[in-house]
């Protein structure tokens, strides 16, 4: 029958170059990296964001993270429990450490940016506001004032 | 010598394509899309014993107390509300188009770009909240505090310049925000309604 033959050269359908599927893979790759940001850190807490309208972009450079939420795996909520936990970069911490972390942080910064520092509370939107006014007075203290309540756009 | 023409082999270039998809899996797995945004706010300093005693001067007029229960209930100046009212009454509140003797002190004041206006420079809006208030209540009543001050300053904007605020310049801006400044007070932490 000669149906299949293995030279195509002789058949009448001529091979399909992929010589340019690189530079469309390329053009994605390169979209990606612009449009996204890299993860801050791993999670061990879960975190839904409440939603809100009001919102302000927050500058990367100048953004510290703490993150607020019930931990997110059931190894972690056997050693943790189940209330919601601080996190500082990729361990969990107390109230006690909030000072510490942000003058320590702030001190790592260059001079000229350290008062433009701003603390971005990304907190699970059931927990209680108890945990989060202790994080309010630890940031007082640490004369960390400005902040930004990490927030989700409302659909509308 | 060799005169014929020698001709260069091709690369196989095949893999390239595998490659850039191995990078592209990569940045697909490591970043994330969502943007950082949220609710801008500045904390009070904490305050020293002589700044405790001047913050009894306010006036009451000047005072608007939003507070929120650990039931998630909105109470403002004593009275109960729903949410969906509080923008309105904020923005009356600032704004005190009626001169109100109950409403804010209103002061001339002049302002670059505007000139002579009289503001209600002096007025607080003190939120309040319980430890057991829940964080999603406390967000959106925050969110319709500044909701209330970016209407204000849009409309002033709107009126005086026909554009909105964020279209208008640095230094206009600066003038709606001498117009309308955002006072809100994050109080000191008190306990409300009872339960933990």
């Amino acid at each position: 029958m000669g149906r299949f033959r293995s030279n195509s050269s002789s058949s009448g359908i001529p091979k399909i170059s992929t010589a340019s599927l690189p530079d469309i893979v390329f053009m994605l790759l390169f979209f990606f990296m612009i449009a996204t940001t890299m993860k801050e850190v791993d999670f061990k807490v879960s975190i839904k964001a409440p939603e809100a309208t009001e919102l302000t972009a927050l500058k990367k450079k100048d953004a510290r993270f703490i993150y607020v939420g019930v931990p997110n795996s059931d190894a972690l909520r056997a050693q943790y429990g189940s209330e919601p936990r601080i996190q500082l970069d990729d361990a969990f911490a107390d109230v006690a450490q909030i000072e510490n972390y942000v003058t320590s942080q702030r001190a790592a910064m260059p001079e000229e940016d350290q008062n433009k520092m701003t603390i971005s509370l990304k907190v699970d939107k059931d927990c209680k506001m108890g945990i989060v006014t202790d994080i309010k007075q630890a940031l007082r203290r640490a004369q960390a004032l400005k902040i930004n309540y990490a927030a989700m756009e409302k659909a509308k | 010598m060799g005169k014929q023409k020698r001709e260069v082999p091709e690369l196989n270039s095949s893999s390239t394509a595998d490659i850039a998809f191995l990078l592209l899996v990569f940045f697909l797995m490591t970043t994330s899309m969502a943007v950082n945004k949220g609710l801008q706010r500045l904390l009070p300093p904490i305050p020293t014993e002589e700044q405790k005693q001047e913050d009894m001067k306010v006036k009451e007029r000047n005072i608007l107390v939003v507070l929120i229960n650990s039931q998630d209930e909105l109470m403002v100046n004593k009275k109960p509300m729903q949410l969906a009212d509080l923008r309105a009454t904020v923005k009356e509140f600032v704004q005190n188009p009626a001169n109100d003797p109950n409403m804010p002190e209103k002061k001339e004041i002049t302002i670059d770009l505007i000139g002579n206006i009289a503001v209600t420079k002096d007025h607080i809006i003190s939120l309040q909240n319980d430890r057991g208030t829940s964080y999603a209540a406390y967000i959106e009543v925050q969110n319709e505090l500044i909701a209330a001050y970016n209407e204000l300053r849009n409309e002033f904007a709107q009126a005086k310049w026909g554009k909105r605020f964020e279209e208008c310049t640095e230094a206009q801006q600066k003038a709606i925000q001498k117009v309308y400044p955002q006072k809100i007070s994050e109080a000191e932490p008190k306990n409300y309604g009872g339960a933990k």
